[in-house]
């Protein structure tokens, strides 16, 4: 914290403390929301929060470091497969519920 | 002037993401994430990382929100609307209190590291030894392969685990069928399939092409191509494939595969992954292409989901 204040408010740093914020924000709604869909939506804007904070700590006075670039493409494209594997996973538990549930009353019975 | 212009989009983004957050209905969730991506690409054209922000607004606001709303559609029809319902109101404030503390720390953390470019400066000597002037690019496919190796297998794996997902008896059966329920909106969708595929796919090899020397690249276009893909699969132009398809399956590993047999040629030059001098420029741009039509392809089958029993009816039970 001994920047000077040019430092500060940099580009770089303002997406960076965004990408914190983002963070922050998305662990908040994963913890407090209860269904499972909104809390994958909640992963998702951390990883955005991870993203921006890798880039914007790359981004020098005259260029962008192009290893962190390429490392948050990387991690789009994972973070693109693990959601679209939690969505198939909660979609698939719905619909197991969904069957079982005709056999018993309400919602007291979870899928086995 | 333009610290005005990314203070405000800061905000923004933090804006839309609070709003897709916490607003109780699924389907405005999924809309606003969607802006809320396309911000995140703005903000990474304010960092001028314009591969990142084609990436950004492609895959993690196109491609996941039409997961997200496909997801919701199926859920909706199971009778689950997804809507948020408060926690309690002790777990509430301790969740506020950690995360606020984390977050003090966490910017405390990222200020106390000065934003610089380091490396930048020890790729760019490199960068005519390669042929190409993409630095990303660059480190994508030379520098730090290995990760995109190891990255394009993760794609496979996260497709091979979502069919795996597959309700007994479904296997090797079509995923459910995304398209409109709606009659005079899938011929709709189905029009604009027919014109859009091709136009997806010559841009997409554009986007490789250009991947060289301007922004672009192998994922771009592989979620151009998987967009082009899903449009027509959602108007019926294409049907969706059953999953045991020979050629399918083969699209699907030719870009790793093509990847992991010029990676292991490489040893003969050097080292795993090392590309004999001269022929960078043009085992890059092979695997490139391969990696595109596997990524495209792998990405649209995400979207899709497992095999689902019946999947054959043309219209279950679908309705964004």
């Amino acid at each position: 914290m001994d920047l000077p204040l040019p430092v500060l408010l940099s580009t770089g740093h303002l997406y960076a403390v965004t990408g914190a914020a983002l963070v922050g924000l998305g662990l908040y709604a994963f913890i407090t929301l209860r269904h499972p869909l909104r809390q994958l939506l909640a992963v998702n804007v951390v990883g955005a929060g991870i993203f921006l904070i890798l880039g914007g700590l790359g981004r020098g006075p005259d260029a962008t470091d192009p290893f962190p670039q390429a490392l948050v493409i990387t991690g789009i494209v994972v973070a693109v497969a693990l959601t679209a594997f939690g969505a198939a996973m909660i979609v698939r538990q719905a619909q197991t519920r969904a069957a079982a549930k005709p056999a018993a009353d309400d919602n007291e019975n979870p899928a086995p | 002037m333009t610290f005005a212009f990314d203070l405000i989009l800061c905000l923004m983004i933090l804006g839309t993401a609070a709003i897709a957050l916490f607003v109780r209905d699924a389907l405005a969730a999924i809309a606003f994430f969607i802006a809320f991506g396309n911000l995140m690409g703005l903000a990474w054209l304010g960092l001028d990382a314009v591969n990142v922000a084609l990436a950004e607004i492609a895959i993690g606001a196109g491609v996941t929100g039409v997961l997200l709303i496909l997801a919701r559609a199926r859920l909706l029809a199971l009778g689950d609307a997804a809507t948020s319902t408060g926690s309690p109101l002790l777990l509430r404030l301790g969740a506020l209190a950690a995360c606020a503390g984390f977050v003090v720390l966490l910017a405390a953390a990222v200020l106390s590291i000065p934003p610089e470019s380091g490396l930048d400066r020890v790729v760019a000597p490199l960068m005519p030894g390669l042929g190409i002037e993409n630095r990303v690019t660059g480190v994508l496919l030379a520098f730090r392969a290995y990760d995109t190796l190891l990255e394009s297998f993760v794609l496979l794996g996260a497709l091979v685990a979502v069919w795996s997902l597959a309700p007994a008896g479904a296997w090797p059966g079509r995923p459910a069928d995304p398209g409109m329920a709606d009659a005079p909106m899938r011929r709709v969708a189905g029009t604009f399939g027919q014109l859009l595929l091709p136009v997806a796919l010559v841009m997409a090899a554009y986007l490789v092409w250009a991947g060289s020397d301007l922004p672009g690249g192998a994922f771009q276009a592989g979620t151009v191509l998987a967009g082009g893909l899903l449009v027509a699969g959602m108007g019926g132009t294409i049907g969706l494939p059953s999953s045991d398809q020979p050629l399918l399956r083969a699209a699907l590993v030719l870009g790793p595969v093509v990847f992991l047999a010029i990676g292991l040629a490489g040893v003969a030059a050097g080292g795993l992954l090392v590309y004999p001098a001269g022929l960078a420029k043009a085992l890059i741009v092979t695997i490139e292409y391969t990696l595109f039509l596997s990524i495209g392809v792998t990405l649209a089958l995400l979207v899709a989901g497992p095999p689902m029993p019946g999947a054959s009816d043309p219209d279950p039970e679908g309705k964004g």
